[in-house]
């Protein structure tokens, strides 16, 4: 009878502890449900993010070009033939462009025509003669199959972003079509891959623009916020971490420097321009002052990627060292740094990603300016990638959407670079245990 | 049993023969406003091993920390009375902290080797105080030191490798070729076996017997029978005061505090 009663209370116990089980193992699968279902929805996301730039902005790292037989009559470039450099380069390189295109549509040679003519081609097509002639005189008196760019409008056209119709905003006349399909028919009309757009500054052309200057301007901005945020943000780091007690002051840096954190951008702009530009009287639209306020901008988030790492050293190795006699600069410089740093440059690297990708503090202080030059120094007006982006998306040419996405397309390949590089160093250095 | 500010240890056997290398008078310390050891006079002799034992949160472990003044370390730390190195007040303002702690190294309880090379965590301690020039000089001192830990024959073939990847009772004997590299007079240990496994707590033990020769040592540690084995001296703490100090075969075959015969007979701690 007792034997019974025993085996039931088991049994009852078996029971509960099973349900209790089955409860647990069901809260573990809906956990992990959410876990997946959120990084789903955030790749959801993403994915939507690159495939709309990228179906938008592949199209611009092509650009379509024709295929001309351009003769470099010396009557035209150089009537003197003394090769002077200011008659070289102020030379009617649009004739010769239409010289060449008369010869395949003799028709077109009226008022209209030529004026139809001079739509097609792009004044970068001058240029680039422009440029061959100045580089290499000897092509004067020689014929030589080039191919040119079309303007942007034709160029979109050919990739089918504008419509043909007259009545659909189409903007070429009739004969202009006849004659584009011409070219297309001969395959001189080419798309080919869009070189202006990496070795050119803005431009009001978009068939012209390129992000040269921006990448450039950036590439300063980033180097001089590289300079001045890690020196100075590991030297904070270390001071408040390593040398400094806790008292009243040091806690009013820290939350301070935590608030700066959370600071939004602009403001370091307006400061930037009120301090920077106003009371020292730097240049604007420098990429030094650009990377100044970036410096302001990564600043804090240097100092407390910093102060993590170098909690995370374990204090034993403190004490390993202060045990053998070494100074407080010893065990930091021996010791502690070299273990933090790994983190130290990942969270540089986070913070000079945040940077490239700051545009409100460089609105504040003019690098926000139409720029065709590409910056020499940190100290010429330039303008940043995405500031360029910002540029881009305002201008309401349909050529300008495609490169909007191209320029997002690689600033994000920076931003890619730099995070891989975040990584392959902090692998690196882990490697010395 | 109550203890009061005005206790006086008992002294069993013999006193520190000759002059002390460590004396301590009424020393005080205080962590913020807990005061973790009162009024401790202890003498260290020299060429010995001085056990120091006692349950946890006696003291024995913050009155080892006083006497290489890693107690700077900890904020909030405050030490009164006065702890004299071979005459000389080591809280002196005068004195350098960095040279007491060259003459006064120290073994931890977990080993801590630095996550360098078995060769650099030796050669570390002669290159900051500068007691090797030459390449060949540190390798003498890197050696000696290896050998006199016992460790040499194991790791001479691989001292380029990190000294982390040793065993628990290799890197403790790493530690303790690291700490004598620099030639201390005193070296301090904080249970330097309880991380470690029966056999490679028995090559340490035998290890510090061999070091008595030529160092002072202080040995802070929860086993009564390795107080037993290593020591010639024996300080027993409880709740911050030393309760009895003398020869270690006294303290464990005739203790004269009840305290200290409740705690050696397993009755407390």
């Amino acid at each position: 009878m007792t034997e019974m009663v025993e085996q039931m209370r088991i049994s009852a116990v078996a029971e509960k502890v099973e349900a209790r089980l089955r409860k647990r193992y069901g809260v573990e699968r809906r956990f992990r449900l959410y876990g997946v279902a959120a990084i789903a929805v955030a790749l959801t996301f993403l994915a939507v993010l690159l495939f709309s730039v990228l179906s938008q902005g592949v199209s611009a790292f092509r650009q379509n070009e024709v295929r001309l037989a351009i003769s470099f009559d010396p009557a035209v470039i150089d009537p003197d033939g003394r090769r002077d450099h200011a008659i070289l380069a102020n030379a009617d390189y649009a004739a010769l462009i239409r010289q060449a295109l008369l010869a395949h549509f003799p028709d077109a040679d009226d008022r209209t025509g030529r004026r139809e003519l001079s739509r097609l081609m792009s004044q970068g097509a001058e240029l680039e003669l422009r440029k061959l002639v100045l580089s290499d005189p000897s092509v004067i008196g020689t014929r030589r199959e080039l191919w040119l760019p079309v303007t942007a409008a034709v160029d979109q056209l050919a990739k089918g972003h504008i419509s043909r119709a007259a009545e659909q905003g189409g903007q070429f006349s009739e004969r202009e079509l006849a004659r584009f399909d011409v070219l297309v028919a001969q395959g001189l009309l080419q798309p080919r891959f869009n070189k202006w757009l990496f070795t050119q500054g803005d431009s009001r052309q978009p068939e012209m623009a390129g992000l040269l200057g921006a990448i450039v301007g950036s590439f300063y901005a980033l180097v001089v916020t590289l300079a001045l945020s890690f020196p100075l943000g590991v030297a904070t780091a270390v001071y408040l971490e390593e040398f400094a007690g806790t008292n009243r002051w040091t806690d009013l840096v820290e939350v301070n420097i935590n608030n700066l954190a959370a600071v939004p951008s602009i403001v370091f702009g307006l400061l930037g321009l009120e301090i920077f530009l106003n009371l020292f009287g730097l240049p604007r639209s420098a990429p030094f002052v650009g990377g100044l306020c970036l410096t302001l901008v990564s600043l804090p988030t240097i100092i407390i990627a910093a102060r993590v790492s170098l909690k995370a050293v374990p204090p034993w190795i403190r004490e390993a060292a202060v045990g053998l006699g070494a100074s407080r600069l010893q065990v930091v410089s021996h010791h502690v740094l070299p273990l933090a740093m790994p983190g130290i440059l990942t969270g540089t690297i986070i913070g000079m990603a945040r940077a490239v990708g700051e545009s409100a503090p460089l609105l504040m202080i003019g690098m926000v300016a139409f720029i065709v030059d590409v910056p020499a120094t940190p100290m010429d007006p330039a303008t940043a990638l995405p500031v360029q982006i910002y540029l881009w998306a305002a201008s309401p040419e349909r050529a300008f959407i495609e490169r909007t996405s191209a320029a997002i397309l690689v600033l994000l390949c920076f931003l890619a670079a730099m995070n891989a590089a975040a990584i392959y160093l902090r692998k690196r250095f882990e490697r010395r245990w | 049993m109550p203890l009061t500010s005005e206790f006086l240890p008992y002294q069993s056997g013999r006193n520190v023969a000759g002059p002390a290398k460590v004396s301590a008078r009424g020393v005080n310390v205080f962590y913020g406003d807990k005061q973790a050891l009162k009024a401790v006079d202890l003498d260290i002799g020299t060429n010995e091993v001085t056990a120091l034992i006692g349950p946890s949160g006696c003291g024995k472990s913050t009155f080892l920390r006083c006497l290489n003044r890693m107690n700077d370390l900890i904020e909030g730390a405050r030490v009164t009375g006065t702890i004299t190195l071979d005459r000389q007040d080591i809280y002196d303002r005068a004195l350098d902290v960095v040279q007491l702690r060259a003459r006064v190294g120290m073994v931890f309880q977990k080993p801590n080797p630095f996550p360098k090379s078995i060769y650099d965590n030796v050669a570390y301690g002669p290159r900051i105080h500068g007691l090797a020039q030459t390449a060949a000089e540190f390798d003498e001192i890197v050696e000696g030191s290896l050998q006199r830990a016992g460790l040499f024959d194991e790791v001479k073939d691989r001292l380029d490798e990190p000294g982390t990847g040793l065993s628990g009772g290799q890197q403790q004997r790493l530690c303790i070729a690291r700490a004598i590299a620099v030639s201390p007079e005193v070296i301090l240990m904080d249970e330097p076996c309880s991380a470690l496994d029966p056999i490679a707590t028995a090559k340490v033990e035998e290890l510090i017997d061999e070091l008595r020769e030529n160092f002072t040592i202080v040995i802070v540690t929860h086993s009564m029978q390795q107080a037993a084995r290593v020591s010639q001296r024996t300080a027993f703490f409880h709740l911050g005061e030393l309760v009895e100090v003398g020869d270690t075969e006294q303290i464990f075959t005739n203790p004269r505090h009840k305290l200290t015969q409740g705690y050696i007979t397993g009755r407390f701690g």
